[in-house]
């Protein structure tokens, strides 16, 4: 009730303070200089400041993004860490431009605060980790695995349902309170399974004295859709958001990457000229520059290459892309073609 | 016949005294095992000390990671029952002190901290020279210049908005201003809450009684979350600005109590005499009351500044990147992520809080023993 109440109060304010023109933001943020990007205050992988003291992670390389096809300078980004708490408030009264904070799609979320979501980052959602030395693939395997769970949560029951659906064993699961025994008990091995948002058995993982000896499992078997957040009132804004996140998956799927970016201007390939701004006029129609696509990929890379650097495989995260992945690589990943 | 008789000419070595009356076993017999009672304490004192001293050397000393030769970052850190990884906090070092500040401008802030600690002397320390000119620089041109020197915009210097502040700059900076605000502003709401006049005491009293009875936390919510939504859009005071305020007005209100407490203890002879020498009502508050009422409160004063302090660290909750934000923040590296790190990152931050807090309240006892004039009982 106490929480419906101040989303009332969030909406209602947002609601005063939403006569914005048209185009507005774009205006300002050029205006200014730079773009201003909420983040998260540290999340592994995801928003954390790096030695150099400078933001860095996948939710961190969208708004360079952006900021790469306004300015063609993917560092004019200010970003201001916030708390779960605060986030919808600062995006707004506009204290923020786009909010990239490992944010979950939900209607609420979307229809209720004069927000909206304008793509998926990173499809998180409950996943599995194993010790490696155990040759489990697939959760489909785990069939009575003891899986280790933290009690009464969402955790808890999706991985019962999982279980159920697919027919298998759930009756060596161990339950505890909170989540740090879960971890301590996977860690002495008191049982085979550890299951919580993908995303976070990755960070708990790298703690981990021997993080190599543990695999996490390419199933998602819950939903948690993580995007970057703009505020509906300008249409305009939502399609710049919008058409950053699509141009980093067709960079992708076309095979454009930061390296090649330069050669791949003489391509033959149409939607890879559309793509780079070499034929067609794409981006005056979202008031950006006709290279939008080409500053993208030439400063920050696909959405491949950001995934790869932040939370891929080489790195100490280690989430197997899984759904990921490019539609036409067995994931989920769809970029709308520009066109 | 000549008297033999003999007279020393020099005195008798004195005996050394009884073996059991000196020394180390005698010192230990007087004060550790008096008593079967003290016996006892004794030995399990020895035992706790057996008990956690050797883990305590053993994580922080023995099994800790102090160099890093081969560029190994995290990974340096995670080897087998391995200590504390003080390499992380030797690399992120400069993050904790000044956060996201721009490197090459660090020295502004070296500036502000040199010449705070120049003009603090002659006020710490009595009989110094200077004082009054020094409290005077200190009290009133320091924080301008301060504000100047880290925000830039002038004589060249670059912006550097408060947004980039961070780690233990901003602690101390938070605390500071709020010591130094909420003391004369607590100082005014004690003396109007005991005022005749209706409204400046009405307003007092509510002034005290509503933020003394919101937590803290709230505070810093409204400020930072609530209160933009109410400005019109781009209208955005610094976040900073209004934390500082919000926990200005929190902690003034815990002062005006403190104060209020001195302030009773003062008895009313005093104000009499005070009368009978014809002293008008703001000399007797200046030279009478307040000197006294101030010295029975030190240990509450000093208080309030200490879990001022403390409360710092509360800001992160609104995003300001103070010291133990800037520590966790860092944690989240994932090229420094090892089994230890998190550890070792709150040890030091807990220890930067513990000795600066330490160092408030052995300074308040150095001043209530120089301020004792015979009232404590």
């Amino acid at each position: 009730m106490k929480k419906q109440l101040f989303t009332f109060a969030v909406a209602a304010a947002m609601a005063t303070a939403s006569s914005v023109a048209l185009g507005q933001t774009l205006d300002e943020v050029t205006e200014r200089g730079y773009l201003q990007c909420g983040v998260t205050e540290g999340v592994p992988g995801f928003s954390f400041p790096d030695e150099n003291n400078n933001w860095t992670g996948l939710d961190v390389d969208y708004c360079r993004a952006m900021a790469a096809a306004i300015f063609d300078d993917p560092d004019a980004v200010r970003y201001t860490p916030l708390t779960s708490a605060s986030r919808f408030e600062s995006l707004g009264n506009g204290n923020i431009d786009v909010l990239s904070r490992t944010t979950t799609w939900t209607m609420t979320r979307d229809t209720d605060l004069g927000l909206s979501f304008a793509g998926v980052m990173f499809y998180d959602g409950q996943g599995f980790m194993v010790r490696e030395d155990l040759g489990v693939t697939s959760a489909l395997e785990l069939s009575g695995a003891a899986v280790c769970v933290e009690s009464g949560t969402t955790t808890e029951l999706n991985l019962a349902d999982y279980f159920a659906a697919n027919g298998m064993d759930l009756s060596n699961a161990v339950v505890f309170v909170n989540q740090d025994e879960v971890v301590q008990s996977f860690i002495d091995g008191r049982c085979d399974v550890f299951t919580t948002d993908s995303s976070a058995l990755a960070a708990e993982r790298s703690r981990f004295a021997d993080p190599d000896a543990y695999v996490i499992l390419p199933e998602i078997i819950s939903k948690e859709p993580l995007g970057p957040v703009v505020r509906s009132d300008d249409i305009e804004w939502f399609n710049i958001a919008k058409w950053v996140y699509y141009a980093l998956l067709n960079a992708e799927e076309l095979g454009v990457t930061s390296e090649n970016v330069d050669d791949m201007l003489g391509s033959e390939n149409p939607s890879i000229r559309r793509l780079l701004g070499v034929e067609g006029d794409f981006g005056t129609a979202i008031g950006l520059s006709t290279d939008w696509g080409y500053r993208i990929v030439k400063h920050v890379g696909n959405y491949g290459e950001i995934y790869d650097r932040h939370v891929g495989m080489d790195t100490i995260i280690a989430i197997p892309r899984g759904v990921n992945n490019l539609w036409t690589e067995g994931g989920i990943q769809y970029g709308m073609p520009i066109r | 016949m000549t008297q033999s008789y003999f007279v020393r000419s020099e005195m008798q070595e004195a005996l050394p005294p009884p073996g059991q009356t000196t020394g180390i076993v005698a010192w230990a017999r007087a004060n550790l095992f008096s008593s079967p009672g003290n016996t006892l304490m004794t030995l399990l004192g020895f035992a706790f000390i057996a008990w956690i001293v050797p883990p305590l050397y053993d994580f922080f000393i023995a099994r800790a990671v102090f160099t890093d030769p081969e560029q190994l970052r995290g990974a340096a850190c995670r080897i087998e029952d391995v200590g504390a990884c003080w390499i992380f906090v030797k690399a992120r070092f400069q993050f904790f002190i000044y956060g996201f500040y721009p490197d090459d401008q660090i020295w502004r802030v070296n500036l502000m901290f040199v010449l705070g600690v120049i003009l603090l002397i002659p006020l710490l320390v009595p009989k110094a020279p200077f004082t009054r000119t020094a409290a005077l620089l200190f009290f009133l041109v320091y924080p301008v210049v301060s504000y100047f020197l880290m925000t830039g915009g002038v004589f060249g210097l670059s912006v550097v908005p408060s947004a980039e502040w961070g780690g233990l700059t901003l602690t101390l900076i938070i605390a500071f201003v709020g010591i130094i605000a909420s003391l004369p502003i607590g100082i005014l709401l004690a003396l109007g809450r005991q005022s005749k006049l209706p409204a400046v005491k009405l307003f007092s009293v509510a002034f005290i009684e509503l933020w003394r009875a919101v937590p803290l936390i709230t505070v810093l919510f409204m400020a930072s979350v609530m209160f933009p939504l109410f400005m019109p859009r781009g209208i955005d005071p610094d976040t900073l600005l209004r934390a500082i305020i919000g926990i200005i007005f929190f902690e003034s209100a815990y002062m005006a109590e403190v104060v209020r407490g001195g302030l009773q203890a003062i008895p009313r002879g005093q104000y009499e005499a005070a009368n009978a020498l014809g002293l008008s009502k703001v000399k007797t508050m200046v030279f009478i009351i307040l000197p006294q009422a101030l010295k029975h409160v030190i240990p509450g004063i000093v208080n309030t500044f200490i879990a001022l302090f403390k409360d710092t660290s509360l800001v992160s909750i609104i995003g300001i990147f103070e010291l133990l934000r800037a520590v966790r923040s860092a944690g989240a590296d994932p090229n420094w992520i090892s089994p230890t790190m998190a550890v070792t990152g709150y040890v030091f931050a807990g220890f930067i809080f513990w000795v600066f807090c330490f160092g408030m309240s052995r300074y308040s006892i150095y001043m209530e023993n120089r301020l004792h004039t015979g009232h404590k009982r």
